[in-house]
């Protein structure tokens, strides 16, 4: 199929888009690395009146170290991440999670902010992101507001996103020494979406875990306290300590009927669990 | 015939020289390693105008008007528009067959999603789909026959009224199945194959033009049997076949789906007749999951039964295809469900048999026949059902299939169901595959504990592919078209090079080298300067086509025939211009040679075009061009087989299965080239762990089709495809030019049965059985959680 026919803008800076966006009257889509839009538009599932295309500003694309965490802008692409060639602040979390993001010539394009404003449920960043306890920035010509990952993807392909607002940014915090990281996702094949995700960070020395399930047709399952999963407190032997019942019951709270679809979530976040404790 | 023997011993010679036998590089890879291969869709004609259809959203429903906006109407066509056509009739002479019409455009009633109601034509793709969008549909919808098992039910929607129920056709094989009852083993299982799509790289597509000189339609179209889309043609427009054209040119794959006359074809051609447009349609990726190239659907309750030894003393199956809402052309819808029933005993031997099948109409497109046709599926059950023998005999599952196969000393053998096995060594195939695969250490490993907690298990399966099987097979079904003697032109050119013209088409089976080899072998001309046509019913000679494994076997035969001929000719003017007795002379190397002089094909070639001064007046003048004709002695078919033999890792928990080691046992009588052979079996190999694992085109209770794109329609893929052990037996088919068997499908058959089977032998601890393909990660847990030996939620 062909995408219907569409108004094109390429703005030349931030301003310039925000603009355009707060003009445009009719349906508007935000074009960065066009991985999952470029097919949606060809399936004629989005039939926007403009398409902004974003991949051209230098504001997008700046990274910064800003205090205690990672200022990295919304059109780096998944393969920047993967090659180093933006700072990590993750001791490598991020680039192991970039670098296994569907196939090489997705990750070339295919960028952070673009991926979570999708908010495909399946996708990495929407489940690897807020168990690091990342925050997104969103930016409108009414100013600039930031949010928790796990406050901003609502549901599967829904965010709170506003018409005329554009991700600017999203920050990652410096990874503690302490803290433990596992990332696990099931796949029917290397490169296709997950039916199944979990990240892991567990700190036994601050006693605290952060944990993200996801690929559930929903927004992921987010723990910022996940002490319910060990037992009710963190320490050095949560491995042990994972209860698998605390977490099949979320998951059947979160409407996954299906008890094998359970199973095999609980069985990957255990191997991030595994991991983490590696 | 002439002198040229078709000695098997020498034939069978492997790699020798470029003549049958010889691992030959592909002389048409040069143009598609570069790039420069030509399919539809690189055609470009004049002011070329883009078709896109307006498709049915419903799987059942009855059309109560089809809006066109005013400014549309010159550009967009319905099945009012149509006169004159006729629609699709693809009828089977079984018995009971009751006949489907298939509207080129809808008319009436819509039958299955994508059901192709209205077609649109603008100057591009992107705006013909937008003209498309403008149209809407006032649909009543009816409830949608979805589910095969249910369609018999009293009461159920009927896919076409006038018949009173949803079936095709009903048949039942029985041979006398009441001295197996009382057999100490009997299993019964419940099997079934899943919806698939055949998916080749390069759908489908359609190139139409008119010459008003010639007062000719040319379809260019990715055709396997372009004559047989003639005659469909043909049929459809109610015009002469001098009046058609068809030219299939390069395919990337055809698979069986790329043999099925399609409405578009008959849309495209009807208007580029009557505006004298040239028009195009190319087949996108969606249409071709939700509209077309369905395969597979199978459903078995099946009862072996067996003595204690695993002996088998009969089996008793109803089996059920899906065959979707139409007959399609010329296949039939019955082609499937006939096949299982004759076909299921496989090379096994038993006493008893009973099959009854039922082809079924659905609210789906219609079932087309996808490399191994109804094989797949049969071996699926049957290979499954012979492990559950093994388990309850309590032998090793190879004993089973050792102590029930045909003897290669009973050969040739006529089986339960009267198929004629020409040749082979069956048990010894077993025995190669389970030394390669080393059963023993594969057993010895289970026993111990893998350290990542996975299971290991072995698995194998058996299978025949009847190939090349002719009129006395096909008569009997009675299908729109039925292979006679297959034919082949061989022309000597002025320069001493060949061209050879054959009906079939080669589409990755290497034809374009395998009959120049064939040439080879018999004029000794190199085969750089041998070039085969096909692929144009302006330049070929008529043929039913490739599909069934038949082109190596039958028009290998006929350019055989043909330069046979050539072969006489050329010796009798070379012994003219050698100044010797014909029966002096003989071929060697492409020379006529007497006992102290020679003179080349080439310098006879030029004598007889360029200098015919030269030739004596009573030289024989029916030339350097010849059409040979070609049958098998005896047409009911070669049988090639091969045992598959996996080993597999299965994670419980996740369902995921890897595949450890692979190897095939193969064979196909004489191989012409033994790496086409080798390329064959890859290439089947994958598409056979797709059926295993991935591949599933689901329906919902309202006949929608779930798997809308690559992303839930999973193909196994580089990483998928372990590089198998390939080991080939070569036993010359007893009836065939050279002793070659047809061996193009069978990659495809064995690997869903041997790869269930080692993961039900993995799993067997658990209590498993997975008798559904493809076995996804869900089905592989939803049974390990069923059998009640998983520990709770995370084991």
């Amino acid at each position: 199929m062909k995408a219907a026919p569409f108004l094109y803008q390429r703005p030349v800076d931030m301003n310039a888009a925000l603009a355009l966006m707060a003009e445009a009257k009719g349906a508007t889509k935000l074009l960065a690395g066009g991985q999952s839009l470029g097919p949606m538009l060809n399936l004629r599932l989005v039939q926007p009146d403009l398409i902004i295309d974003i991949s051209g500003l230098a504001e997008l694309k700046q990274v910064k170290r800003s205090g205690g965490e990672l200022v990295i802008g919304a059109c780096i692409t998944h393969g920047d991440i993967e090659d180093g060639r933006i700072p990590d602040v993750t001791r490598g979390a991020m680039q192991r999670v970039a670098g296994a993001i569907a196939y090489r010539a997705v990750r070339n394009r295919g960028t952070i902010g673009g991926s979570l404003s999708h908010a495909d449920p399946a996708a990495d960043w929407v489940s690897a992101l807020p168990a690091l306890g990342a925050r997104i920035r969103l930016r409108s010509l009414a100013g600039m507001r930031e949010l928790a990952i796990e406050d901003f993807v609502t549901g599967a392909l829904e965010s709170v996103l506003h018409p005329a607002e554009i991700v600017e940014a999203i920050c990652v915090p410096v990874m503690r020494p302490s803290a433990r990281w596992g990332y696990v996702k099931a796949c029917r094949k290397p490169g296709e979406f997950a039916h199944a995700i979990a990240a892991v960070l567990v700190d036994p020395e601050a006693a605290t875990a952060r944990v993200a399930i996801g690929a559930i047709e929903a927004a992921p399952v987010v723990l910022r306290d996940a002490a319910s999963l060990f037992g009710g407190r963190i320490n050095g032997d949560f491995k042990r300590q994972f209860d698998a019942r605390v977490a099949d019951a979320l998951l059947t709270k979160a409407g996954i009927t299906n008890a094998a679809d359970r199973h095999i979530h609980v069985a990957v976040l255990r191997r991030a669990i595994d991991e983490a404790a590696a | 015939m002439s002198d040229v023997k078709h000695d098997l011993s020498s034939a069978a010679k492997p790699g020798a020289g470029q003549g049958v036998g010889a691992r030959l590089l592909r002389k048409e890879d040069d143009r598609f390693m570069r790039g420069r291969g030509q399919y539809v869709a690189d055609i470009r004609l004049p002011d070329l105008r883009d078709v896109a259809f307006v498709r049915s959203p419903l799987a059942h429903a009855r059309i109560r008007a089809i809006h066109v906006p005013e400014r549309y109407r010159d550009v967009v066509f319905t099945a009012a528009d149509l006169a004159g056509v006729t629609p699709i009739r693809a009828v089977s002479g079984l018995p009971g067959f009751k006949i489907s019409e298939q509207p080129v455009l809808a008319t009436g009633k819509v039958r299955h999603v994508g059901e192709l109601v209205a077609m649109c034509v603008a100057a591009t793709r992107a705006e013909a789909e937008d003209i498309a969008a403008s149209v809407t549909l006032d649909l009543e919808p009816l409830p949608a026959v979805h589910d095969m098992r249910k369609a018999r039910d009293a009461g159920a929607a009927l896919v076409h009224e006038h018949w009173g129920d949803n079936v095709f056709l009903e048949s039942v094989f029985e041979v006398d199945i009441t001295p197996a009852l009382d057999a100490p083993i009997k299993v019964t299982r419940e099997i079934s194959t899943a919806r698939q799509c055949m998916s080749p790289l390069e759908g489908r597509g359609v190139v139409a033009t008119f010459d008003r000189r010639l007062d000719q339609l040319t379809l260019y179209t990715g055709a396997q049997m372009p004559h047989i889309v003639r005659n469909g043609l043909s049929d459809c427009l109610g015009i002469e076949q001098a009046r058609i054209r068809i030219v299939s040119p390069d395919i990337g794959g055809g698979f069986g789906h790329k043999g099925i006359l399609l409405p578009e074809e008959v849309c495209l051609g009807w208007l580029a007749m009557r505006q004298g447009l040239n028009l195009r349609w190319i087949e996108d990726r969606r249409e071709h999951l939700n509209a077309s190239a369905n395969c597979r659907e199978h459903d078995y309750r099946i009862t072996v039964y067996a003595d204690r030894d695993g002996r088998l003393r009969g089996i008793d199956c109803d089996a059920i295809v899906d065959s979707g809402a139409y007959s399609s052309y010329p296949f039939s819808a019955c082609l499937e469900a006939a096949q299982v029933a004759s076909i299921l005993p496989g090379p096994y031997r038993m006493p008893a048999y009973r099959c009854r099948t039922f082809s079924v109409a659905t609210n789906k497109c219609p079932i087309l026949p996808y490399r191994g046709v109804a094989r797949t599926g049969v071996c699926f059950a049957l290979e499954i059902m012979l492990d559950a023998v093994a388990a309850a005999a309590g032998i090793e599952p190879f004993e089973v299939r050792l102590r029930n196969l045909i003897e290669p000393g009973q050969m040739p053998f006529d089986n339960i169901t009267r198929k004629h096995f020409d040749s082979g060594d069956y048990p010894q195939a077993v025995h190669r595959a389970i030394d390669a695969i080393d059963v023993a250490a594969v057993r010895a490993r289970q026993r111990g504990k893998e350290p990542d907690g996975r299971l290991i298990g072995l698995g194998l399966s058996v299978y025949c592919e009847q190939a090349a099987h002719g009129t006395s097979v096909y008569a009997g079904w009675g299908i729109p078209m039925v292979p006679g003697h297959e034919q082949a032109t061989a022309r000597l050119t002025p320069d001493g090079g060949l061209e050879i013209r054959v009906g079939v088409h080669s589409h990755g089976q290497g034809l374009e080298t395998t009959l120049a080899q064939v040439a080879h072998e018999i004029l000794g001309i190199d085969t750089a300067k041998v070039r085969v046509v096909h692929g144009d019913t302006a330049m070929t000679p008529y043929s039913t086509g490739t599909w069934g494994s038949r082109s190596m076997v039958m028009a290998g035969g006929a350019v055989g025939t043909a330069c046979e001929q050539i072969a006489e000719r050329a010796k009798r003017i070379g012994a003219k211009l050698l100044q010797l007795d014909p029966a002096a002379v003989s071929l060697r190397d492409g020379r006529v040679c007497g006992p102290h002089s020679s003179i080349g094909l080439s310098e006879i070639a030029h004598t007889w075009y360029r200098r015919p001064q030269d030739l004596p007046p009573d030289v024989d003048p029916a030339g350097l061009e010849s059409i040979g004709g070609y049958k098998p002695q005896r047409d009911s078919g070669t049988f090639s087989y091969a045992v598959h033999a996996v080993t597999v890792a299965v994670d419980p928990d996740l369902g995921d299965v890897e595949l450890l080691d692979y190897v095939i046992v193969e064979d196909g009588g004489v191989l012409v080239n033994p790496m086409i052979v080798d390329g064959q079996i890859y290439g089947g190999l994958a598409q056979g762990i797709g059926t295993a694992l991935y591949e599933e085109m689901p329906f919902d209770s309202a006949g929608q089709p779930l798997a809308t794109t690559l992303a839930d329609y999973l193909l196994p893929g580089p990483t998928e495809v372990p590089e198998p052990r390939l080991d080939h037996m070569e036993t010359p088919s007893p009836y065939t030019m050279f002793g070659v068997k047809g061996i193009g499908e069978g990659g495809a058959i064995a690997p869903p049965a041997a790869i269930t089977n080692a993961v039900n032998d993995a799993l067997r601890p658990l209590g498993v059985e997975l008798l559904h393909s493809p076995i996804s990660p869900r089905r592989i847990v939803e049974a390990v959680l069923a059998a009640g030996e998983a520990e709770r939620p995370a084991a």
